[in-house]
C-alpha cells in the first residue's frame, strides 16, 4: 500500500503541474468526446499531456501507448482527478466500447494497428449496430458484406450512428451468412470512413439537435485483418461490446449537458419559501425519493465495481445498471424541467428569455428520452435480466 | 472501504446459512406459533447462538465480546432473516448490546455486557407509544424524588418483553412532548413493582407486549447516559437498530423472491410454464434490480457503523438504508403471494410467513415514511 501511496502523491503533482486551469472550471471537459483535429488551446494542450503520460487510456498495457496502471492505481488517479475537478482527457466509444474489446479480443496484429491510434488521441471510431429493421431487435441486421478473399465489399446502411460526421473509424456488424439462424451470420468488422463508398445523412432529434447520422455503404471495402473474431461468430464479439457500452450509458448525471444546478437547489430557487426552503410537502417528497435512488444506485455501482476488482465477473449486471441508471437519469431530467415549470420548456435558440441552465435542462430532459432506448432498450434489458440472471425459461 | 465481505466475514456468512437453514428453518417459527411458545422463539436455539458466539458478535473484547463489527453481525442477521429465525439477537444483542456500549457507564457495561454476551441477559427497548416511530414524541416521564426516579407511562411493540429481564425505557424527565431536549434512558428490572407486562399475539408469530409504568421506582445509578441528554445517544443506537433490522430484512426478502421465481420456473398453466411469461418475467426483472440495491444500501450502513460514522449522518445512512429495504421488502412479500396464486393463500405454503414478516419489521424503529421524511429533513429541502 506504501507504493498507492506515493502512486498519488505522484499523480497529484503531475496533474498540479500540467493540467491547464482552464480545464477545471465548469464545462472544462466539453470538448471530451472530440480527438485532436477538433482541438484547439488549453484542450488541446491537455490532450496531449495526457497522450504522452499514457492517461488517455491510464489502464492500458503501455506497449499500445496507455499507462500500464494497476486497476487500484487506475480507481486512485480517477479519485483525485475527480477531486481536482480535472476532467477526463478523452471520453467517447473509442475508450469505453472499441478500445477494451480490441483489448480482450483482437490479435496482437489488431492492437498494434489500432489502439495506438485511440491513446494518442488521434482516431474517432463509431459504431455501426442498429438498422432501420434492427433496432431491439439487432440480430435482425441485414447489411451485407460478401467475402472477395483478402477483403469483403459492404453494402447496406446504419442507422442512430453517434459522432459518425466525426469519426474516422467504424466498428460494424455485418451479415455474411444470410441462410442460417440470424445470430449465426453476423461478423464483426472495422473499415476507415474515409472509404469512397460511405456517406452520411444527419438526423435531427426531437431535442433540436443532430448528433446521430444514418450511414450509407455502396461498394465500401474491409480488409480480412480487420475482421475481429471469427467470420459469422461476430455476433459473441458485438455482445461483448454492449456489455461494455451499457457499463457506460448507466452513469450520466446532469454535468454532461452544461447544467450547473442539482435538482435540489433547482427545487429551492424555483419553488422555495422566502427561507429557501420547500413547502410543498410532494415535491419534497419526490426530491427525496430521487435523492435516496440515486444514492442507492452510486452505492450499487461502487458494490459492482468493488466486487469486480476482487474477481467476481460482472457479465450480466451490466443490465442491471443499464436498466436502472438510465430510468433514474431520465426521471431526474424530467423532475428538473417540471421544477422549472414553463421556464424549463424554452426553445433552444431563445436564448434572450431562457437561462443556460434553462436550455441545458430541456436538452437534457429530451435527450435523457434515447437514454432508455439506446445500447439495448430498458425491456430488452429486463428480458436479459430474466434470462440470463434468474434463469427464467423461453417460451 | 470496497463494499464486498472480507474472508472471514464470508465465512461467517457460509457458517451461519448453514447453521440457520439447520437448526431454525421457517417450519421452527410455525411450531413455536402452533405451541403457543410464551417467548415466541426456541430457547434451546438461542443457547446455540450464545454458544456460537453470535450474542457478543460486537461487543469489545473487554466485556468477553468477540468486538468482529457490524459487517459481521448484518451476515448473521442476514442469513436470520432468510428462515425467519425467531430469537432475542436484535432486540439484545444490536439494541440492548448497542445502548449499553454507547451510553452506559464503565460500571454498567462491566456489569451487564459479560451477562449478555454468555446469554444470562435479555433485554429489551421499550420506546414506541403509538402507532408511528416519534422518540421526540415521548409522554413517558420519569420524575425525581430524592436518589431515584419514578416512571409513568405506557409503551407499547416493545419487543421480546415478555422473556426480557430488564428494560432499557425511554422517558421524559423534561420538556414538552415533541422536544428532543429532556429525554432520559433508564435501566428497569422486568420485575421492579409497577411493571405490568402484556404479551401480544402479532402476525408474524413473533413476541411484542405493551408495557405499562405505574409508578415504577428506578434508583438514579439506573440512568442510562446523562439526565434529559439522551437524544443523541439514543438517535445512534436506532440508527445501529435500523441498520441491523434492514440487514434481517434483506435475508427475508432475498428468500421470498428466489422462492418466488422457483415456483414459477415450475408451475404450470395455460398449458406452458408460467416464468415464460413476459408479464411476470419483466416484474422479477425489476424486482432483482430493486433488490440489488437494497444489498448495496445494506452493506454500505453496516460498513458506515464499523467506521465509525455517527450523529446524523449516521441517521441520514440508516433512513436511506430502512427506507430502501423496508419499501422493498414490501413490494418482494406482495409479489411473492401474487405470482404464488391460490396457493400463496393457504398457511401450509410458507411464502404467506415472509409476508407477514414484512410488515413488523416495517413499523420496527420507523416506517417508509418516517424515513422518507426523516432524509428529506437531513437533505435540508
Amino acid at each position: 500500500m506504501a507504493n498507492l501511496e506515493t502512486f498519488k502523491s505522484e499523480a497529484t503533482a503531475w496533474l498540479e503541474e500540467n493540467c491547464p486551469a482552464s480545464m477545471r472550471k465548469h464545462g472544462g471537459g466539453a470538448d471530451a468526446e472530440f480527438t485532436r483535429k477538433k482541438r484547439s488551446g488549453d484542450s488541446l494542450l491537455w490532450l496531449d499531456r495526457c497522450a504522452e503520460k499514457g492517461w488517455i487510456a491510464p489502464s492500458w498495457p503501455t506497449e499500445y501507448g496507455g499507462g500500464g496502471l494497476s486497476t487500484e492505481e487506475h480507481v486512485a488517479l480517477v479519485g483525485i482527478m475527480k477531486k481536482m475537478n480535472i476532467p477526463a482527457p478523452l471520453g467517447g466509444m473509442s475508450l469505453t466500447m472499441i478500445g477494451p474489446t480490441l483489448l480482450e479480443l483482437g490479435t496482437e496484429e489488431q492492437k498494434k494497428e489500432h489502439l495506438p491510434g485511440i491513446t494518442s488521441g488521434n482516431v474517432h471510431w463509431c459504431q455501426g449496430y442498429s438498422e432501420p429493421n434492427a433496432g431491439s431487435d439487432l440480430a435482425n441486421l441485414q447489411t451485407k458484406a460478401e467475402d472477395k478473399g483478402d477483403h469483403f465489399i459492404i453494402n447496406g446502411s446504419k442507422i442512430w450512428t453517434s459522432g459518425a460526421m466525426h469519426a474516422d473509424w467504424m466498428f460494424c456488424l455485418v451479415r455474411t451468412d444470410p441462410n442460417v439462424q440470424k445470430q449465426k451470420g453476423i461478423s464483426f468488422v472495422l473499415f476507415p470512413m474515409t472509404d469512397p463508398g460511405v456517406s452520411l445523412s444527419p438526423i435531427k432529434l426531437i431535442s433540436g439537435q443532430s448528433p446521430f447520422c444514418q450511414v450509407f455503404f455502396d461498394n465500401v471495402r474491409a480488409e480480412k485483418s480487420n475482421l475481429i473474431g471469427k467470420v459469422n461468430e461476430g455476433w459473441t464479439v458485438g455482445k461483448r461490446l454492449l456489455q461494455h457500452e451499457r457499463s457506460s450509458i448507466g452513469g450520466g448525471g446532469s454535468s454532461r449537458f452544461g447544467i450547473s444546478m442539482t435538482l435540489n437547489d433547482a427545487a429551492k430557487k424555483y419553488r422555495g419559501d422566502e427561507n429557501g426552503k420547500i413547502d410543498d410537502p410532494l415535491l419534497k417528497l419526490e426530491l427525496t425519493r430521487q435523492d435516496i435512488d440515486t444514492q442507492a444506485f452510486a452505492l450499487t455501482t461502487k458494490r459492482i465495481t468493488d466486487e469486480t476488482m476482487s474477481g467476481v465477473t460482472p457479465g450480466f449486471a451490466t443490465s442491471m445498471l443499464k436498466y436502472y441508471g438510465s430510468e433514474l437519469t431520465k426521471d431526474s431530467a424530467e423532475m428538473m424541467v417540471s421544477i422549472m415549470g414553463p421556464q424549463g420548456l424554452g426553445r433552444d435558440d431563445d436564448r434572450d428569455n431562457f437561462s443556460d441552465d434553462e436550455r441545458g435542462s430541456t436538452r437534457a430532459w429530451l435527450f435523457t428520452k434515447a437514454l432508455t432506448i439506446a445500447g439495448g432498450c430498458s425491456e430488452v434489458q429486463l428480458d436479459i435480466i430474466s434470462k440470463r440472471i434468474l434463469e427464467l425459461p423461453t417460451g | 472501504m470496497p463494499l464486498i465481505l472480507n474472508d472471514d466475514q464470508k465465512l461467517l456468512k457460509d457458517s451461519a446459512k448453514d447453521f440457520f437453514s439447520k437448526s431454525m428453518p421457517v417450519k421452527q417459527l410455525r411450531q413455536i406459533r402452533d405451541d403457543e411458545v410464551t417467548e415466541c422463539y426456541s430457547t434451546d436455539s438461542w443457547k446455540e447462538i450464545v454458544d456460537l458466539g453470535w450474542s457478543g458478535i460486537t461487543v469489545e473484547e473487554e466485556f468477553g465480546g468477540l468486538e468482529f463489527g457490524y459487517l459481521g453481525l448484518g451476515v448473521i442477521l442476514e442469513e436470520g432473516g432468510r428462515t425467519l429465525a425467531a430469537s432475542p439477537l436484535f432486540s439484545t444483542c444490536v439494541l440492548g448490546a448497542a445502548a449499553l456500549s454507547i451510553a452506559g457507564n464503565q460500571e454498567q457495561k462491566s456489569e451487564l455486557l459479560p451477562l449478555l454476551v454468555q446469554g444470562d441477559l435479555i433485554l429489551s427497548l421499550a420506546i414506541e407509544e403509538g402507532a408511528a416511530h416519534a422518540p421526540q414524541r415521548t409522554r413517558t416521564t420519569a420524575s425525581k424524588s430524592g436518589d431515584s426516579f419514578t416512571i409513568n407511562g405506557t409503551k407499547t411493540f416493545v419487543l421480546d418483553a415478555s422473556s426480557a429481564d430488564k428494560m432499557i425505557v425511554v422517558t421524559r424527565t423534561s420538556g414538552e412532548a415533541g422536544s428532543n431536549a429532556g429525554l432520559t434512558l433508564f435501566l428497569v428490572d422486568s420485575n421492579s413493582k409497577g411493571v405490568s407486562i402484556t404479551s401480544h399475539k402479532m402476525a408474524d408469530s413473533r413476541n411484542a407486549c405493551t408495557v405499562v409504568f405505574d409508578n415504577v421506582s428506578v434508583p438514579a445509578a439506573n440512568v442510562l447516559g446523562q439526565v434529559d441528554n439522551a437524544a443523541d445517544d439514543l438517535q445512534d443506537i436506532l440508527s445501529i437498530g435500523q441498520i441491523c433490522i434492514s440487514a434481517d430484512m434483506l435475508g427475508s426478502t432475498r428468500e421470498a423472491f428466489e422462492r418466488t421465481v422457483e415456483y414459477i420456473k415450475m408451475r404450470e398453466q395455460f398449458d406452458t410454464i408460467l416464468g415464460t411469461k413476459q408479464a411476470l418475467q419483466h416484474r422479477a426483472a425489476q424486482l432483482y434490480t430493486e433488490i440489488e440495491l437494497a444489498k448495496s444500501v445494506v452493506i454500505a450502513g453496516l460498513q458506515a457503523i464499523d467506521e465509525g460514522q455517527r450523529g446524523d449522518a449516521l441517521a441520514k445512512t440508516a433512513s436511506l438504508t430502512k427506507s430502501k429495504v423496508g419499501e422493498t421488502f414490501t413490494l418482494a412479500s406482495s409479489e411473492a403471494v401474487q405470482m404464488h396464486g391460490g396457493i400463496g393463500m393457504t398457511d401450509e405454503e410458507e411464502i404467506g410467513f415472509f409476508l407477514k414478516r414484512a410488515r413488523t419489521t416495517e413499523h420496527t424503529l420507523g416506517d417508509v415514511r418516517y424515513h422518507q421524511n426523516r432524509y428529506g429533513d437531513l437533505l435540508g429541502l
